[in-house]
């Protein structure tokens, strides 16, 4: 393994920005570190392309609408996400998944995401990110394992380069640091995606990954899904911050905000904080507005604390039916093109229903193997204790059928 | 293997020539008296050089050599790649540390005090503890967390907790802690080569104690494969009781035992080396040779460590013990101040007074 020389020191990295941006973008450093004034919307609620004067650009907040194949893929992940969704809301309800906390209204961001890397880029997700996890190509059982609960995890994280589902509020943003960190001091040109929602970005280990990744000059996107409620605390609980892209100034790297129910404009600024993070241009903090419409998890009511007039607001927002309307008016979605992404999120549904549904024997000895590398001496003897356990209750079970006979 | 060095620099005249003494050090054969700090030293630094995958990074552990500076002139020799600076936030610095290991590198990294550890408790509890289990093995986390820790050096609140039985409690956390300067490179060097996360308890007090060394002969020791881990030392031999310590009280007692020997007792002590794990066959050997033992440890009595040596003791040579086992620990209070600490620590004294309560008139 090579230590690449070409670890530039934190001074000369603050001076360097400063003079990238302005041959790129014509702007001060300050100006690019600041979020635009709105939100970046490439299409309207009603499906409808924004002109580009509408579309909240300014100088350095600029993007180009992305490729009709780069839409028409994400369109498909998007549907199959919300079917996921649903469908796992469903496996909770039967009894067959132990949890599922639903990204079911976000899954413009999860798409997003996930589909903004290259295949040696890494991802980190949450809890709530099994859409994006799966879109990054894990397989749809494996990435729901967590959920069923016969392990904490139930994917390969090396495989497709995504951490495990992290369930302590933004611990990963600091993983994540580390990837790029020895990425970076290989000379490799890997991004990570860094994801965490609204209330994470009050946690300290948030202001940790970000100052992090900001003094080491990382390729880190941090991509906050604000979905306006932590569980049942509004934002404004969480930060008066004139919005949460703003944070990133104080640290010295761009922020952006995005319409995170357009999946248009979401891909176009996640496609640009890639190649920019690529090229050596630092981290990003970008900050999508959507909103979690369905409870925390199914053992939540989120009538406790929310309006259903608020619902409903957002309802129309939908990222799914806005995305299709553009692509239906974009002459792109016909109904031969609808029906075959209809059949492929029926199809990875029937895969979760039939793998979830399985009852797949848990071994109880797997408790003790994976503490260490290697079990401790410790670790055997109470491996043993439990094998001894388990043989009696089966001996025992056998003699009882024995007898019956 | 190839290691480049740093764009700046621009290393002091000072780093430099620690980094030529370290070299002088390292070239040295045979005996020589070195410090535990100089031992932990030439570990990272022989690590480092058969590894390139090897980091060190926290506080001030870069020009400065480190506050106790255990890590000086690794910046001179390595770059600024490999031995580096962090900015001031321990849960960063292990939570970058566990996301290197899921890419490749083996940080080695350091806690500038036991109690300012305390931040990264989640990240070392929650994720060092647990990526190995979760991910059934598919991500490793070679890392190592450096903690000096313990008192006896008259330090101010929040630099002399004895925090080892936070960590030994969490599963998934192997815990080291050298008392001699030969296991300070040899169980360094092993911790580093772990696919588990190491906790590694540097006593405080020990950094300048010295010893006759033979490095090469620990060098050829470590690349012959020679494991520590789960092997306690008999530090002294002895028949009439056992004292079982760790880290900071072996040394304590080792004085004990030799007082005793001046009254014609004979005390055998044990060095447990390693918490994590645990060698209950070394230490329960012995107890059931002598058939007598006092625990001894600078932490908080109440659920620690050493209640855990006291449990397994007596559930393993219950039948050959002649008393009840005897503790000698830190009082469960605050570590107190300077000027208050010596009536707090595991004393001499202590340790004979406790031994002579083992009930030698049965």
């Amino acid at each position: 393994m090579t230590i690449h020389a070409d670890h530039t020191a934190p001074e000369a990295a603050v001076e360097d920005q400063a003079a990238d941006v302005q041959r790129k973008f014509g702007i001060s450093v300050e100006d690019y570190m600041l979020p635009a004034r709105h939100q970046i919307q490439m299409v309207n609620p009603d499906g409808t392309l924004r002109s580009h004067e509408e579309q909240g650009t300014e100088p350095g907040h600029e993007y180009p609408t992305p490729s009709d194949a780069e839409l028409m893929a994400a369109y498909e992940q998007l549907v199959v996400g919300r079917r996921v969704n649903d469908q796992n809301s469903a496996l909770v309800r039967q009894g067959r998944m132990a949890v599922y906390p639903s990204s079911h209204g976000q899954e413009a961001c999860q798409v997003a995401a996930a589909m903004c890397l290259s295949e040696g880029d890494w991802l980190f997700p949450t809890y709530r990110d099994a859409v994006a996890v799966m879109t990054r190509g894990v397989d749809p059982v494996e990435a729901m394992t967590i959920f069923r609960g016969d392990w904490h995890g139930g994917y390969d994280p090396k495989k497709h380069h995504v951490g495990i589902q992290c369930t302590p509020l933004t611990t990963q943003l600091l993983h994540a640091v580390g990837v790029a960190h020895a990425a970076k001091l290989r000379g490799e040109d890997t991004v990570v995606m860094a994801m965490c929602g609204d209330g994470a970005t009050s946690e300290g280990d948030f202001h940790e990954a970000l100052n992090f990744a900001a003094v080491f000059h990382l390729p880190v996107i941090f991509f906050v899904q604000n979905n306006k409620y932590a569980i049942s605390v509004p934002l404004s609980h969480q930060s008066v911050a004139p919005s949460l892209a703003h944070k990133a100034v104080g640290y010295g790297m761009a922020g952006e905000r995005v319409d995170g129910n357009d999946l248009v404009a979401l891909l176009a600024v996640m496609d640009r904080a890639v190649k920019l993070a690529r090229e050596g241009s630092g981290p990003l903090l970008i900050e999508a507005h959507t909103y979690r419409m369905q409870a925390h998890t199914n053992a939540d009511d989120a009538t406790r604390y929310r309006p259903d007039s608020e619902v409903a607001e957002w309802q129309a927002k939908d990222p799914l039916t806005r995305m299709k309307s553009y692509l239906t008016g974009k002459g792109l979605l016909d109904d031969a093109a609808n029906e075959r992404i209809a059949e492929h999120a029926e199809a990875v549904a029937t895969q979760l229903r039939e793998g979830l549904g399985e009852d797949v024997p848990v071994q109880p000895l797997d408790l003790f193997k994976y503490v260490f590398s290697k079990p401790t001496p410790q670790l055997r003897e109470q491996s043993e204790l439990l094998a001894d356990e388990l043989a009696r209750a089966e001996s025992a079970e056998n003699h009882g059928t024995e007898s019956a006979k | 293997m190839t290691v480049t060095t740093n764009v700046n620099g621009n290393v002091s005249a000072a780093t430099a020539s620690a980094a030529a003494s370290a070299a002088a050090t390292a070239e040295a054969s045979g005996p020589q008296s070195i410090t535990m700090a100089k031992a932990l030293n030439t570990a990272m630094a022989d690590a480092m050089r058969a590894d390139s995958s090897v980091l060190v990074f926290g506080e001030d552990v870069g020009m400065l050599g480190g506050v106790f500076r255990i890590t000086d002139g690794l910046m001179a020799e390595f770059g600024e790649q490999r031995c580096f600076d962090t900015p001031l936030a321990e849960s960063g610095i292990v939570g970058m540390a566990v996301g290197m290991a899921i890419n490749g590198m083996r940080p080695v990294i350091e806690m500038q005090f036991d109690a300012f550890a305390y931040p990264a408790f989640e990240q070392i509890v929650s994720h060092v503890a647990k990526m190995h289990n979760r991910t059934k093995g598919k991500l490793k986390m070679p890392l190592v967390i450096r903690v000096p820790y313990a008192g006896g050096i008259g330090g101010v609140e929040h630099h002399c907790d004895s925090s080892e039985s936070y960590y030994a409690h969490t599963a998934g956390l192997k815990v080291y802690t050298p008392a001699t300067v030969a296991d300070g490179y040899r169980m360094l060097r092993e911790a580093i080569d772990s696919d588990d996360p190491v906790m590694f308890m540097e006593p405080k007090k020990l950094y300048w104690s010295k010893d006759q060394v033979d490095l090469d002969a620990l060098r050829a020791e470590h690349d012959a494969g020679t494991s520590t881990e789960g092997r306690a030392a008999v530090a002294r031999p002895g028949t009439d009781a056992t004292l079982i310590a760790y880290g900071p009280s072996v040394p304590t007692a080792l004085a004990a035992a030799a007082a005793a020997a001046e009254e014609g007792r004979s005390l055998e002590v044990i060095d447990v080396r390693t918490l994590v794990p645990f060698d209950d066959e070394t230490v329960c050997a012995s107890v059931r040779k002598t058939g007598r033992a006092v625990v001894i440890a600078e932490a908080h009595g109440f659920a620690s460590v050493s209640s855990e040596i006291v449990a397994r003791v007596q559930e393993r040579a219950f039948h050959y013990l002649a008393a009840p086992i005897r503790r000698v620990t830190g009082f469960d209070v605050p570590f107190p101040s300077p000027k208050l600490e010596h009536y707090y620590l595991p004393s001499v004294d202590r340790i004979l007074d406790a031994v002579d309560d083992l009930q030698w008139e049965d």
